[in-house]
């Protein structure tokens, strides 16, 4: 293990499951040795509002916020979340994103937008976009709870560890709470790293 | 009936565990053999409480109110056991009255304090700094900079409590509430109960008696700063860039290491009273001496008095948290050096311009029918409360005129009514108020109001939950703080005892918009004191029961907007049109779908569409939504 500090930052909305997933990601780093913290800039985020979920392992942790420019690796739960917060990627990061739009009462009730296109707002600050309909790869797979494992399946490529240690992590999980759910679990993470793979890099 | 929480089987000692800060506390707290631990719910402090109540033998309590806890929890120190008390900043300002005396009186068992700063308001009414507690009471302050130090300072808190015989703050901040990271965990030490021994000069404190009770105070202030001269928890970091030596505590301390890793750092972990010599010494071996606290300049005024010279607040921002992006390029600036590199633009770290997302209130909360009917009734100020239902403010109801303090409506509202200008005389003023805020602080309003004779209509919501921080029990729903059954307070009966007459007492439905329109349009005519409580459940705890869903039959929805304004987050405009009605006048239609995968049911919506557009959902095109 060398001294760098991997910065991996989930975002999305209150009450999809971006602090779980974080929590998962933080599960697998640990069990590889690393020192790891993870911390929400959540607010009132029960109620649907922005969460940003910030996760920094390596050697040894200090401060547990990520800072603007220097996030390895960007999950968006939600495609303006996404958006919101691309500017806190390394120059040229990848950002792993799900197409889902959750348009806020702001929106619908006329005082805002949503923004047209933010994928490609993403990709014209040179970031490297995946994404991918979450909801649609769950529902597929009979079961819209599996969207987040589907997530993490997306990330399991991208990360510092080998994508065994994610899934690992992921089935640990439900073999404790949930053991009918392993099976379906697998697959869902499966179908992520597929969805990655065969949008590939634009 | 819910099931009752279950226990936990405690992680063995010498585990490594991934624990926020409070579930870092709540188990120091099992370890130290704690036997009482009392709190009110309050983002960031919550899961203190929360956490602990799994944990076997140790009593827990939800109380009212913090005052109410922290009495609860001196009460059993003074019988000898070592207890527990965890609040929010702003639940010492209301549990100040008995701090303020137990200084004098101190304890017996340790009493350890946790107070939660909001640095940052992620979800408060103000940003506090508690260190100020420590200097006013002269009591110590503890604070930890992450989940591993908010363990071990708690078990220290124990110890030194003892030791003094006096209550301990530790102080913690969001950014190390919620905060999760490793924790190496120890075993459980018991502490039986000494008894409370009778002794009136200490425990009665009457004038005479307090009066001694000061100077002793003092002493062991004087005793504590030799204490914290010579404590591990304030230490000192070598570094080879000496232009600029930092004081740091709390998150503030990780921070700084980040940021300048060639830095010399005075850590504080035992803060205040703070170790004025070893400060002086430290001082002397640095170019600069830099203070970094959040969020007041405590430490800075304390060192600056001792004529010690620093900066602090003159370079740094007074609000807010002082996290790397703050300190990198203050500080670069303070050395006269060349901006930091990647922190500030290139165009790729500018923030993208995204629709603001505030928090909403849920998919079919009851809270809905209330402010959708408080938003059709003009002439009218509102005062209101601490909760969710303080998103009632927001759009689209602009139903809510204040919101200060816990209970606060009760008096704002009297004072608004008593205070109104001339041209006002006719304004009918409301007060919004929900089921735990009420209990924690609003009844003696409520009483003042009645006895006063004032003319406030009172909405009382009654959702059976301290629902803003995630539906904890409370004495509104019978449910104790491991989900047994307790004794139920009826609050038709409450009010009416404390002097509201019967019949300007309603109970109502909240999702029967007529009755709930009615009603109130009716009291806000009588020129006393009214309380609609209304009756159902918050839709996150187990009592909301989910109805079948609704859809919207596209061809009739004829745009008119009405079911938009009930504010619900699964009704959605799905098209926009500008029409000139017969009249001349210009106005917006909006045609809606509902995410039917969102929609619980709850009727909400369908009674104020005209055209019938809204109906039940086929149950064949529904998705089940059930949580993780």
């Amino acid at each position: 293990m060398n001294d760098k500090v991997t910065n991996i930052l989930v975002v999305g909305i209150g009450g999809q499951g971006v602090m779980t997933a974080t929590e998962i990601l933080a599960e697998a780093a640990i069990a590889l040795g690393n020192d790891a913290k993870k911390t929400e800039v959540a607010g009132m985020a029960q109620r649907g509002g922005v969460v940003s979920s910030h996760l920094r392992f390596g050697a040894k942790v200090l401060s547990p916020q990520i800072m603007p420019g220097t996030a390895d690796l960007l999950v968006g739960f939600e495609a303006a979340e996404a958006m919101r917060w691309c500017h806190m990627l390394k120059a040229g990061g990848p950002v792993l994103m799900n197409t889902a739009r959750l348009v806020p009462p702001v929106v619908d009730i006329g005082l805002y937008d949503y923004p047209r296109d933010p994928i490609g707002e993403i990709e014209s600050r040179g970031f490297e976009v995946h994404a991918f309909d979450a909801l649609a790869i769950a529902l597929e797979l009979g079961d819209v709870r599996l969207g987040n494992t589907v997530m993490l399946g997306s990330i399991a490529d991208h990360l510092p560890f080998p994508p065994q240690m994610l899934l690992d992590a992921i089935l640990r999980r439900f073999s404790a709470r949930k053991p009918h759910m392993v099976e379906m679990n697998r697959k869902a993470f499966e179908a992520g790293r597929a969805a990655v793979k065969t949008t590939g890099r634009s | 009936m819910a099931a009752a929480t279950p226990q936990l089987v405690p992680q063995p000692a010498n585990s490594r565990l991934l624990l926020s800060g409070n579930e870092a506390v709540a188990r120091a707290v099992w370890e130290s053999g704690c036997r009482v631990a009392a709190a009110y719910p309050g983002t960031p402090s919550t899961e203190m409480l929360e956490v602990l109540s799994t944990y076997p033998d140790i009593y827990t309590e939800w109380s009212v109110n913090e005052k109410v806890s922290l009495e609860v929890t001196a009460g059993a120190a003074f019988a000898g056991s070592r207890s527990f008390c965890a609040m929010k900043h702003v639940g010492m300002n209301v549990a100040s009255d008995a701090l303020m005396t137990l200084t004098l009186t101190g304890v017996i068992g340790g009493l350890v304090i946790a107070i939660a700063d909001d640095v940052g308001l992620s979800s408060s009414q103000n940003e506090q700094d508690s260190r100020y507690w420590g200097r006013f009471a002269h009591l110590p302050i503890f604070e930890p900079a992450d989940s591993q130090e908010a363990y071990e300072m708690t078990k220290l808190g124990f110890a030194l409590s003892e030791k003094f015989q006096m209550p301990v703050i530790v102080r913690m901040t969001t950014r190390i509430n919620h905060v999760k990271a490793l924790v190496t965990v120890g075993e459980r030490e018991e502490h039986a109960a000494a008894g409370f021994k009778k002794e009136p000069a200490r425990w009665v404190m009457a004038p005479s008696g307090a009066a001694k009770r000061i100077p002793l105070m003092f002493e062991r202030n004087e005793a504590l700063r030799a204490e914290a001269e010579v404590s591990p928890l304030n230490s000192i970091e070598t570094g080879k860039d000496k232009r600029a030596g930092f004081i740091a505590s709390g998150p503030a301390w990780m921070h700084v290491r980040e940021s300048f890793p060639d830095a010399p750092v005075l850590k504080l972990g035992f803060s205040c009273p703070v170790p004025v010599e070893k400060i002086r010494a430290f001082a002397a071996t640095v170019d600069k001496l830099v203070v970094v606290e959040e969020v007041e300049p405590l430490v800075e005024m304390e060192i600056k008095a001792a004529g010690i010279a620093c900066f602090g607040k003159d370079i740094l921002p007074r609000q807010g948290e002082l996290a790397p992006n703050i300190l990198k390029p203050a500080i670069a600036k303070f050395l006269g050096e060349p901006e930091p590199q990647g922190l500030t633009p290139p165009a790729r770290i500018t923030p993208a311009q995204v629709f603001p997302r505030p928090p909403t209130m849920c998919v079919a909360c009851p809270h809905l029918g209330v402010y959708y009917t408080l938003s059709q009734i003009k002439n009218v100020t509102i005062a209101g409360d601490i909760g969710c239902y303080t998103l009632g403010a927001g759009h689209p109801w602009n139903a809510l005129d204040t919101t200060i303090s816990m209970g606060a409506s009760m008096g704002i509202a009297l004072g608004l009514d008593k205070g109104r200008a001339e041209s006002e005389k006719d304004k009918r003023i409301l007060a919004v108020i929900g089921d735990s805020t009420f209990m924690h602080m609003g009844m003696q309003g409520l009483l003042n109001m009645v006895y006063n004779r004032g003319n406030v209509t009172v909405l009382l919501l009654d959702n059976r939950a301290v629902g803003m921080t995630g539906g904890q029990n409370n004495p509104g729903n019978g449910r104790d703080i491991h989900n047994q059954e307790a004794p139920r307070v009826d609050f038709a009966k409450l009010v009416e005892a404390l002097g509201v007459k019967k019949e300007r007492i309603h109970v109502v439905d909240p999702y029967q918009l007529p009755v709930l329109f009615k009603t109130l349009r009716e009291e806000i005519k009588v020129p006393e004191v009214s309380v609609i409580i209304t009756n159902q459940p918050c839709v996150l705890i187990d009592d909301y029961k989910k109805q079948r869903p609704y859809a919207v039959i596209s061809d009739k929805c004829t745009g008119c907007g009405n079911c938009v304004e009930v504010g619900c987050p699964a009704i959605h405009v799905t098209r926009r049109e500008k029409v000139i009605k017969p009249s001349g006048k210009e106005v917006e239609l909006q045609f809606v779908n509902i995410e039917t995968a969102a929609c619980t049911g709850c009727g909400l919506c369908v009674q104020p569409c005209a055209p019938e557009a809204i109906v039940h959902a086929d149950p064949a095109r529904t998705v089940r939504l059930v949580k993780h």
